[in-house]
């Protein structure tokens, strides 16, 4: 196990969530992507952790990147809610107001 | 070497349950497969020794996940286990671009050289962690702390379906009612 092969895995898992995040419609499926992104943050910061300087502070940035991850599920699932409730749809193509 | 091969075997898992979630065809096996991603991570942390933010990640997203199935069956309107879904846009075009991505990743990690390892960890990390976020790095705890109950204010007013506008009118002067006969309207 070194440092290369926990980037790699990480960056594997973080383009799986990016693949996942542009390309699904729903809401719910898109905050999912998002997760897997943060879910290869949390595995490259723990790895850079563990074979770079694994002094006590580094956890801490772990513990950050888990509570962006807990506000980032909570915004979703209200924007989900809001979204079904005014447009009775969770889909992100019915949400393009904002659009260009 | 034990830890080694472990560790390639959840990489493949996390990986593998990763793909599987843009590609089963029901969004409740999208959930078990987000899920059993985040368990291989947590226990990858768990080989790191990071015991406390591998259980938690694993506690916190096995329960996620549960919400997420309840949420899905609550907007989706049927039984998500049984429904065939696929609702993409631009599938090619992300592919191609998550694909580019990785390969720069890629690259650049095995480009990069990596400096020595400084300093060894402490026996017991779950200790100096708590002893960290009370001491020195008290302030991320302080910034977090307000961020999360932020998050439960805006999370539960941006759920709200009637805002001040469905409230008070267009202008903002129209006062609710004080009871429901058709007398009572100010």
């Amino acid at each position: 196990m070194t440092l290369e092969v926990v980037l790699i895995a990480s960056a594997a898992l973080f383009c799986v969530g990016l693949y996942g995040a542009l390309s699904q419609q729903v809401v719910v499926m898109v905050m999912m992507g998002l997760e897997l992104m943060l879910n290869g943050v949390i595995l490259a910061a723990a790895g850079l952790w563990w074979f770079l300087a694994p002094a006590p502070d580094g956890q801490v940035l772990l513990l950050v990147v888990i509570t962006a991850m807990t506000v980032e599920m909570a915004m979703g699932f209200a924007v989900a809610t809001l979204l079904h409730r005014s447009r009775e749809s969770d889909m992100t193509d019915m949400a393009t107001d904002l659009s260009g | 070497m034990i830890s080694a091969v472990l560790f390639w075997f959840l990489a493949v898992v996390a990986t593998a349950a990763g793909i599987a979630v843009f590609r089963v065809d029901s969004m409740a096996r999208a959930t078990y497969a987000l899920a059993v991603s985040f368990v291989a991570v947590g226990v990858m942390l768990l080989l790191f020794n990071l015991e406390y933010i591998g259980v938690i990640t694993i506690l916190m997203m096995v329960m996620e996940m549960a919400i997420m199935g309840i949420f899905m069956i609550m907007f989706m309107g049927m039984n998500p286990a049984l429904m065939p879904m696929s609702m993409v846009h631009n599938k090619r075009g992300s592919a191609i671009l998550a694909g580019g991505v990785f390969v720069g990743l890629a690259t650049a990690v095995l480009l990069v050289p990596w400096p020595e390892r400084r300093g060894t960890p402490v026996a017991d990390l779950t200790e100096s962690l708590g002893e960290t976020i009370m001491g020195s790095k008290m302030l991320v705890m302080l910034t977090v702390s307000p961020v999360l109950f932020a998050t439960l204010v805006a999370a539960i007013v941006l759920a709200n379906p009637r805002g001040r506008y469905d409230r008070f009118g267009d202008d903002l002067r129209r006062r609710p009612p004080a009871g429901p006969g058709e007398g009572d309207r100010r």
